[in-house]
């Protein structure tokens, strides 16, 4: 544990020199930060290894009981993410430009900052430390959003955060009276049996799904994810979508790790969101042309499918089949492992592709594959992985999961597996289309604008961290078994007492590898046997009409409309213009844009309604100093009088 | 001498201080309150303690004379000596801050205080100071004017706080010697954000911020 | 149930070798079968049965060329397309004659190795930035979103009929095709036969002899390809014909009591299928692009209906 905490407060100091320091602040946060991380995984591979959980008491509070610091093996798994992606953000934020110089320093100094509380927050099992960890994360992710605090969309941003994040702290601080309530003190641990099934089980329920969901960004909760995810700096974003939306999952796996005997509709809850999320957040993915906000979607979409692998677990648990538990829950804490992974690698690679672009917006790219190999190809790999293709990690995850459905389908009264069967093949589609679609806009064809034609690889302290994060994501795919042990660990964790089976054997994790390193072994035969290649130095075949230009290509926009407009009726895509009339007709302009449903058309005209309201309250506002001190002085006489009245 | 005699000075000094229209003469009478209240704990007959010593002492210093001198720096610096103009005229000033005294008399000895005090004008005249303090806020235009209401305020506190200086620690007073400073400090701060953008102290000109 | 990784025994061997040599060398016959069964009911003698063999030869001694957009990307496509229907083979039972790498769950892999093709072989498509590949890159990502659902909704009522996860077992195992099972089977081969036909582009989802750029599908992903590329690209086509057909075919082949004997029944129902293909494509046109998704829907409620059949 001493180790563990030594990486924390590593973490947390690795922005500080750069305050002090003119240059070179970027570094030395960065060689702090993965020094850090270094003892941060090692501490939590040690655990997830089989080494003793490691307990630290922190000083009495004035809750009571002292606050305690568990690093179980739900805790390092959730750490081991935590450490990876700071580190690889913190590298990454060398190369980070911005011509206002205070926001690097305050930028770098918060990374750590969220980092330390990610870190803390993932060991905490007492209410007290957990709502300090959490609440530190919020703020300091708030700070991040705003680093570009000159763009109002930044600013917007960081304002829906900040309320819908308190928001959430406000549930927790509910769901957590509750559990005080039920056990009579503030240290997590496992509750009665038959506590799940009574009222108050079922306030704890739907109090941690609200709160944590809101986090996690669950499908009608996830109000604030895209923008916050699109206007904060890209290594920002990989951290909050990597492992910042995680902790609302961590919060999830707490709860259901402290129930011995969930109810079936707990199960079926979980499930029912984790297939809204999923689908609807690739469906939405789709129609965004906004490079960040479109994988901010996926984010949801990913959470979408962690929570079917949750809801399965849980159905499982409740009905007593230990296999479906079992493939469920690793499913779900996997992927919550190889999402961090890909989608941080994404994120970055995003970032560069922002960076060297000066914009998100993908029509205006094109034929970056070109100049920006390197970027190029970690975006791919993290397209692969998040598509759930062979042979990289996200497949392994998915793989669990599917198991554990196709077992259940014969398990439960109603076909519930059959709808996680069905979302997750949706999903795969869909994603795949999406990320057919951004690779292919950003990276292939021709380049769309000057920028794009002009654009330079992003420096190596930007590729390296891609570099490993495609790295790990290839090591999970290709020998899953490295990950089982710490797997069934954790698993155990969430489990009832009872033996379970190793995920291994349940998966086939040994036929798995073989198979991926036969496609592997069939690929590069297959390409020793295409070379040599002649040079590339041919237009493009385009059916004998030579003159295509750049702005003939297939766009974005026209690549999803089949399945947009397939989803018309709940995607709800905006357009504007393109009514060609008359036998020549003129130019027209054309655009179309799918808003979010819930930021942009329920919660932005609720919140205009009460802000109408709230203008009646203007008119004490008067902006004269004199009055308001004058309020407080009629304030204090109004209390005087009341007092001797 | 009698702590209340101290507080009639104190009272008094009230009176003056917003009937005067000069700045300079504002601080001034600032500062000689501070130096008044600073004593009331000598002349409550608590001189024997030697922390309540160290706050006499810490409490002249910076109410009497710490404050008061950069005020006065302040004062050079953006050349000014007139109050012109106040919301409230004088004349009605000093009505209210009148009736303002003779309703904190009424209220100091109706008001439900659990701890009884030896000294029987010093519920009401930190009421009565209080009261000061916020008409001059409220009356002013100038920032630095301002500043001087808010020291009297503070002023009024501290008298109340005086209620308890035998069980008061000596942690809690220090705090409102460092609120005080902390106050003048950020006002400090903000006269100068007014002067350099709006090239003027009159606090006027904040109203052009409101959003 | 600890699995050896590869076949033991000398018949499983023997067994594991012809499958391979059939998946690597029989694939470019069906689309020559399909092919003279169309050209004789129209009344042509129609190119050698052998002409895909004969094209893979030629092309694969010409020189490819290459675009000024394409990156290795634009190469990937051929190569998935071909690894991943290897060893998609790998996982399926050719009839009654077993398969070489069995497992519980190797329905999933098989249907992601698809996916794998398909997603390399779009950004290829789309790595020549010709608006004529990024259409059929598009429609093929659209319909396939439709199609991948109908192959799981099938697969799931077969898992929940066989209790079991393996391809070897849900395609072939006892009881499979007889009593009750009898409907929702039925059911489901309508649904996956509407899939065979989108994903191996055939008529009526797709023309694989139109020369009418703007109505294509897959031939117009893979304009660009031209010498050893392009030869993968037709041999990868096949191979997943041979391996989807198979996975069609498979409930409906007898059992027999010899291996020799299960492998012709295999090849028979191999011809079977190239026959039944030709025929509907001699007897039905293509479909507007724009009833495409509701073919495809055809085929999810196909085998949606049959899991609810299972339930009842």
């Amino acid at each position: 544990m001493n180790l563990y905490l030594c990486a924390v407060v590593v973490v947390l100091s690795s922005g500080v020199p750069g305050l002090f320091l003119r240059r070179r602040g970027g570094a030395v946060a960065a060689v702090l930060m993965s020094l850090g991380a270094l003892l941060g995984v090692a501490a939590a591979l040690w655990v997830l290894a089989g080494g003793p959980v490691q307990v630290f008491a922190l000083p009495p509070t004035p809750m009571g009981a002292a606050g305690l610091l568990t690093l179980d093996p739900i805790g390092a798994l959730f750490a081991l993410p935590v450490f990876l992606l700071s580190a690889c953000a913190a590298i990454y934020g060398i190369g980070y430009r911005d011509d206002h110089h205070d926001n690097v320093r305050t930028l770098r100094l918060f990374l750590g900052f969220l980092a330390a509380s990610l870190a803390f927050l993932v060991a905490a099992t007492h209410a007290l430390p957990f709502l300090l960890g959490w609440e530190g994360m919020a703020i300091a992710a708030f700070v991040l959003v705003m680093t570009e605090d000159r763009q109002p969309e930044a600013r917007r941003a960081g304002w829906i955060y900040l309320v819908c994040t308190h928001t959430g702290t406000l549930a927790l601080i509910g769901a957590f009276a509750l559990l005080f309530g039920a056990t009579g003190h503030w240290t997590f641990t496992a509750l009665p049996r038959g506590f799940a099934a009574t009222g108050l089980g079922t306030a704890l329920f739907v109090l941690c799904l609200f709160g944590f969901g809101l986090k996690a960004g669950v499908m009608p909760l996830h109000l604030w994810l895209p923008s916050t995810h699109a206007a904060a700096p890209s290594h920002v974003s990989a951290l909050m979508s990597g492992v910042l939306i995680k902790m609302g999952i961590l919060g999830l796996v707490r709860l259901l790790s402290w129930i011995p005997d969930p109810p079936f509709w707990w199960g079926a809850t979980l499930m029912v969101a984790g297939a809204v999320s999923g689908i609807l957040g690739v469906a939405f993915a789709l129609g965004q042309h906004d490079l960040k906000r479109l994988l901010a979607y996926h984010s949801i979409e990913n959470i979408g499918i962690i929570l079917l692998g949750l809801g399965l677990g849980t159905l499982g648990k409740s009905t007593g089949h230990p296999v479906i538990q079992v493939l469920g829950y690793a499913g779900a804490l996997l992927h919550v492992l190889n999402h961090s992974l890909f989608k941080g690698l994404l994120f970055l690679a995003a970032g560069s592709i922002v960076q060297a672009m000066g914009t998100r917006d993908l029509e205006r790219m094109g034929g970056l594959g070109q100049r920006m190999p390197w970027t190029a190809a970690a975006f791919l790999a993290g397209s692969w992985a998040i598509c759930g293709l062979p042979p990289l990690n996200g497949f392994v995850s998915e793989w669990f999961i599917y198991l554990g459905s196709f077992r259940a389908l014969g398990s439960f009264r109603w076909p519930w597996s059959l709808a996680i069967l069905a979302a997750l093949a949706s999903i795969g589609a869909l994603a795949l289309a999406c990320f057919a679609k951004a690779y292919g806009t950003v990276f292939q064809g021709l380049p769309r604008t000057t920028a794009a034609g002009a654009a330079l690889e992003a420096p190596p302290t930007m590729l390296v961290p891609m570099g490993i994060l495609a790295g790990a994501c290839a090591l999970i795919g290709l020998a899953p078994v490295l990950v089982a042990p710490a797997l069934d660990r954790v698993v155990a964790g969430l489990g009832n007492g009872a033996s379970l089976q190793p995920v291994a054997l349940l998966g086939n994790l040994p036929r798995l590898s073989l198979l991926a390193l036969l496609l592997l072994g069939l690929a590069l035969l297959l390409w020793r046997w295409l070379r040599p290649l002649a040079p590339a130095d041919l237009p493009t075949w385009d059916c004998g009409y030579a003159g295509a230009t750049p702005r003939m290509q297939y766009t974005a926009s026209s690549f999803a409309d089949g399945l947009v407009g397939g989803l018309r009726w709940v995607l709800w895509p905006k357009v504007h213009g393109g009514q060609v009339t008359g036998t020549f007709p003129v130019d027209r302009p054309f655009a179309s844009h799918v808003p979010d449903p819930i930021l942009d058309r329920a919660a932005a005209p609720a919140f205009r309604f009460l802000a109408l309201g709230a203008t009646l309250l203007r008119f004490f506002q008067g902006g004269q100093l004199h009055i308001y001190l004058l309020y407080v002085l009629l304030t204090l006489l109004l209390l005087l009088l009341w007092m001797v009245v | 001498m009698s702590p209340d005699f101290l507080i009639a000075l104190i009272i008094l000094s009230n009176f003056t201080l917003v009937a005067t229209s000069r700045v300079n003469k504002a601080i001034q009478i600032a500062a000689v309150q501070g130096v008044l209240l600073g004593l009331i704990p000598l002349a409550m007959g608590l001189g024997r303690h030697a922390h309540i010593l160290v706050m006499v002492v810490a409490a002249i210093a910076v109410k009497g004379w710490f404050i008061p001198f950069m005020l006065r720096r302040a004062l050079h610096q953006v050349h000014i000596n007139r109050e012109v103009d106040p919301y409230i005229g004088y004349t009605f000033s000093l009505m209210l801050c009148a009736l303002g005294t003779g309703l904190s008399l009424v209220l100091g000895h109706m008001l439900p205080l659990k701890v009884g005090t030896k000294v029987l004008l010093l519920v009401p005249a930190s009421l009565a100071t209080l009261f000061t303090g916020f008409l001059v806020l409220v009356s002013r235009r100038k920032a630095l004017t301002q500043v001087v209401g808010y020291l009297i305020l503070e002023n009024g506190i501290y008298l109340f706080g005086l209620l308890l200086i035998e069980e008061m620690p000596m942690l809690v007073e220090t705090g409102i010697l460092l609120d005080l400073f902390v106050g003048v400090f950020v006002m400090g701060i903000v006269i100068n954000h007014i002067r350099t953008a709006f090239d003027s102290t009159d606090t006027r000109h904040l109203a052009e911020l409101k959003d | 149930m600890s699995q050896s990784l590869l076949p033991t025994s000398i018949p499983g061997m023997v067994q594991g070798a012809v499958h391979l040599l059939t998946l690597l060398l029989l694939p470019p016959l069906l689309p020559g079968l399909i092919n003279k069964v169309k050209a004789v009911i129209a009344g042509r003698s129609g190119p050698p049965v052998l002409q895909l063999y004969y094209d893979l030869a030629k092309l694969s001694h010409k020189r490819a060329l290459f675009s000024r957009t394409t990156t290795w990307v634009f190469l990937a496509g051929p190569i998935g397309t071909v690894a991943a229907g290897v060893v998609a083979g790998l996982l399926v039972p050719f009839g009654h004659t077993g398969t070489p790498l069995p497992f519980e769950g190797d329905v999933i892999l098989f249907a992601y190795l698809f996916g794998l093709a398909r997603f390399l072989t779009v950004l290829s498509a789309l790595d020549t930035g010709s608006s004529f590949e990024g259409m059929g890159a598009a429609r093929e990502v659209t319909f396939s979103a439709l199609a991948e659902p109908a192959l799981f909704l099938g697969f799931a009522a077969l898992a929940k009929a066989s209790s079991s996860l393996s391809l070897s077992t849900m395609l072939l195992g006892p009881g499979i095709g007889a009593g009750r099972i009898a409907g929702p089977l039925i059911l489901v081969l309508v649904g996956w036969t509407i899939v065979f036909l989108a994903e191996n582009a055939r008529i009526p989802v797709d023309d694989p002899n139109t020369h009418l750029e703007l109505t294509m599908i897959h031939e117009v992903m893979v304009l660009d390809h031209s010498g050893r590329p392009l030869a993968l690209v037709l041999y990868g086509a096949s191979l997943k014909l041979l391996v989807l057909g198979a996975m069609l075919m498979d409930p409906l082949l007898p059992r027999t009591t010899h291996a020799w004997q299960n492998w012709l029944v295999f090849y028979a129902g191999l011809g079977v299928l190239a026959l039944g293909v030709g025929l509907v494509e001699s007897m039905t046109a293509r479909f507007r692009m724009t009833k495409v998704p509701q073919f495809l829907i055809a085929g999810i409620l196909a085998s949606a209906f049959a899991f609810l059949l299972l339930l009842v």
